[in-house]
């Protein structure tokens, strides 16, 4: 119950001024860092999904989950841990292109990390890698003895393995619950 | 072509719809439109100008709270605005409805750190139920609406709406009003299965020993009626929470009194003995838990509340119940079969002795010799006035000892700072209940210190004529963390120690009358003089300066673990 480990949170709400400050001052005040954290519009019309990771442990995760559904423009927010999900990173990586023209294992690498490169010019070359944060970060490893420029990562993204999908569900809910209430 | 009004006509427009017709409030720049319009709208919304912000909303708290109606606070941005906080934070702990409206700089200048801008929302997001900047005039009714709604259904709590002044002048179409009664991310009813209000009325029906926890939620919900036949039919003694004092009359014979670090013995050690405990709309604070590990026992916890998160916060329930209060205890009523529990009440009998020959017997009938204390002063008080009267408490000493001393009649007679524990809550709280509810008599105790961080407040007793009865119980300390200082600190009174001035002079400055209560024979004619005055009036009485309250169970200790005083325990063996 008390184990430390990775928790993602996934928090659907509706897409308004403030909401990342609503969610993230939950974290604020158990002071849970936030290891990343990213967010996007969804396939349901006007909603938004926060997905964030951190680490705790699950009593702690579950009141923070309760907390974070009290704000009124959230829908609804899940927990899950690494199994319950897939996830996902992405990362760009730019390096000399000099550098990488002087060295033979260069299509070695890219097929081994199965990265891909996204644009060449003269001065340097952006290859960009999705995976688990071990793998971008093997890459990342791999490309700094070419004189890495800049490296990026993206926060996680995940999808759940549930069959159902839990949001939708509930918002044709409550819609029906709307159309009865007017 | 339909009329065009500014945001602040709209804004009117909106509160006299939704009801309003008080506010509480302190102008300034930002929120100059919306005071002018107030000026045309006097006759129809009533603004009581406080002498500080703070005396504003925690006035407005007080009406809330005694009304069960939404309070509305109205101030200007930056320090107007900051000056909410204390408020803000104490509604939000307390589950007390607030429509909190204020100033902002223009839109064009937000984020400039213009001239007395501050970012509100964002202060207050995590004290707040809800925040919202208002960009256009033409989304005011719609969030004017939904801040109501928000504000006083589920969880109550007090909602923030920051108005730029350029969007209050804004001219729009006015489209009328509909009020709010349903917002898709927000569930203000939650469902839940019947066949759980069977398993309550299982456990309950074939409990030896079973207890009701009530807190304030059963009133806001206006459950208290149903909550009392519950207990009668099924034989069940009801233990309150702080706030949830007055649920059932003082007097009812299955109110067994009140919970916590200074609560009656009853509850305490029944708590610990209980097969079966079905508390409803309290949130078991740490002041009514103490120590996790050794909090109820032998008992299933049944939790009904309307907030999820407080399920499982400090302890953990063996059922829960997602619902309003009296969602849940109607149903369950026709369930709860006749039952008596002879064996189990007497536990509470015993409790009740050893408490009243331990504690109460010295506090309300000391020896002529000693100094006077607060039980005996504030059960004078309750004693004269009439039954149905307000009890309104500051925080610390006065609070605990009138929350033990004064008798309740109705629901809804206790308005004191739980959660936050805010000391200045009292004097401006009670004007609100006063203005709020001007047919019951409104009783404030509150001690020197407390009284001194809003007294400023006497100004708007006089401006308005509101009648309360104010009680300084004066004990030249800020007594509580004196109490703890004495027991905990070895004594060293580290700046506790209070150079007053003379409160009647005070008073006296702002047309209100008192008198100086020095001795035991003086304090029972002052309380009654004070009684029978029309209009305020001030008591300020020297107590014991080390008069302390107990029981108490000494923080980190469990519930059965009793003081009865500085050095003597309850023995539970005896019980």
């Amino acid at each position: 119950m008390n184990e430390i480990k990775p928790y993602t949170l996934a928090v659907f709400s509706e897409n308004t001024v403030g909401i990342l400050n609503l969610i993230s001052i939950v974290y604020t005040r158990r002071s849970i860092n936030i290891e990343s954290v990213s967010a996007s519009t969804t396939a349901i019309p006007g909603i938004f999904k926060t997905t964030i990771l951190s680490y705790s442990d699950r009593e702690t995760m579950e009141k923070v989950v309760a907390q974070i559904e009290k704000a009124i423009y959230v829908v609804k927010a899940f927990l899950f841990t690494d199994d319950q999900i897939v996830h996902q990173e992405v990362a760009l990586y730019k390096v000399p292109t000099e550098k990488l023209m002087d060295e033979e294992d260069l299509e070695k690498i890219i097929r081994h990390h199965n990265a891909r490169i996204l644009e060449i010019t003269s001065d340097y070359t952006v290859i960009e890698k999705t995976g688990h944060t071990d793998e971008t970060e093997a890459l990342f490893n791999e490309l700094k003895k070419y004189g890495l420029r800049q490296f990026v990562r993206s926060g996680r993204v995940c999808v759940t393995k549930d069959p159902i999908e839990h949001v939708s569900v509930y918002l044709s809910q409550r819609d029906k619950e709307e159309k009865l209430n007017n | 072509m339909e009329e065009k009004i500014t945001g602040s006509e709209a804004l009117m427009r909106c509160l006299e719809s939704q009801g309003v017709d008080l506010v509480f409030g302190y102008p300034g720049g930002t929120i100059m439109p919306v005071y002018d319009k107030l000026f045309h709208y006097q006759n129809k919304i009533k603004h009581i100008l406080t002498r500080h912000e703070q005396g504003a909303i925690h006035a407005a708290e007080g009406c809330a709270r005694a009304t069960g109606r939404t309070g509305v606070v109205i101030a200007t941005s930056g320090p107007g605005a900051t000056n909410l906080v204390t408020g803000i934070a104490d509604a939000r702990m307390d589950s007390t409805p607030l429509v909190v409206i204020s100033g902002q700089v223009g839109t064009k200048v937000l984020g400039n750190d213009a001239f007395q801008e501050t970012d509100f929302i964002d202060i207050t997001n995590p004290i707040s139920k809800w925040g919202i900047l208002v960009k256009k005039a033409e989304d005011l009714p719609d969030i004017i609406s939904k801040a109501f709604f928000i504000a006083n259904t589920g969880r109550p709590g007090p909602v923030v709406i920051d108005l730029p002044r350029d969007v209050q002048l804004e001219l729009i179409e006015w489209k009328g009003y509909k009020k709010c009664n349903f917002i898709r991310t927000y569930v203000h009813r939650p469902k839940f299965e019947l066949k759980e209000i069977e398993k309550v009325a299982n456990l309950l029906n074939t409990a030896e020993r079973p207890l009701i926890l009530a807190g304030r939620g059963v009133m806001v919900s206006n459950a208290e009626r149903i909550l009392g036949e519950i207990a009668e039919k099924g034989d069940i003694p009801v233990a309150t929470t702080m706030l949830g004092l007055s649920v059932l009359p003082s007097r009812h014979p299955l109110n067994k009194g009140m919970l916590g670090m200074h609560g009656n013995i009853g509850p305490n050690i029944a708590t610990n003995r209980a097969d079966i405990i079905l508390a409803v709309g309290m949130r078991f604070d740490d002041r009514i838990v103490g120590k996790v590990s050794e909090y109820a026992p032998n008992a299933k916890i049944i939790h009904i509340d309307i907030d999820a998160s407080e399920m499982g916060r400090t302890i953990n329930p063996y059922l829960t119940i997602h619902a309003d209060a009296k969602d849940a205890l109607t149903p369950l009523l026709p369930l709860i079969k006749q039952n008596t529990h002879t064996k189990w009440m007497d536990l509470f009998s015993k409790c009740e002795r050893i408490e009243y020959e331990k504690v109460i017997k010295n506090q309300l009938k000391p020896g002529s010799d000693s100094l006077m204390t607060m039980a005996e002063v504030i059960r004078k008080v309750s004693d004269t006035v009439d039954a149905d009267a307000i009890l309104v408490t500051d925080v610390g000493q006065n609070q605990m000892s009138a929350v033990r001393y004064f008798q309740f009649s109705s629901p809804r007679s206790v308005i004191t700072s739980g959660g936050l524990g805010t000391m200045g809550f009292g004097l401006p709280a009670a004007i609100g209940a006063k203005i709020g509810c001007p047919e019951r008599p409104v009783c404030l105790f509150c001690g020197d210190g407390g009284f001194q961080m809003t007294l400023q407040e006497l100004g708007t007793i006089m401006e308005y004529n509101v009648d309360v009865k104010i009680v300084i119980l004066n004990n030249n300390f800020l007594g509580n963390v004196r109490q703890w200082q004495e027991l905990f600190f070895g004594k060293r009174y580290s700046h506790t120690q209070l150079l007053n001035p003379d409160f009647i002079e005070i008073a006296k400055a702002y047309g209100i009358q008192g008198e100086n209560v020095k001795t035991r024979e003086e304090m029972s004619p002052a309380v009654e003089r004070m009684i029978k005055t029309p209009g305020s009036y001030l008591l300020n009485v020297n107590i014991d300066p080390e008069n302390n309250i107990f029981p108490m169970i000494y923080p980190g200790d469990a519930i059965d673990n009793i003081r009865l005083n500085e050095s003597q325990k309850l023995n539970v063996l005896e019980l």
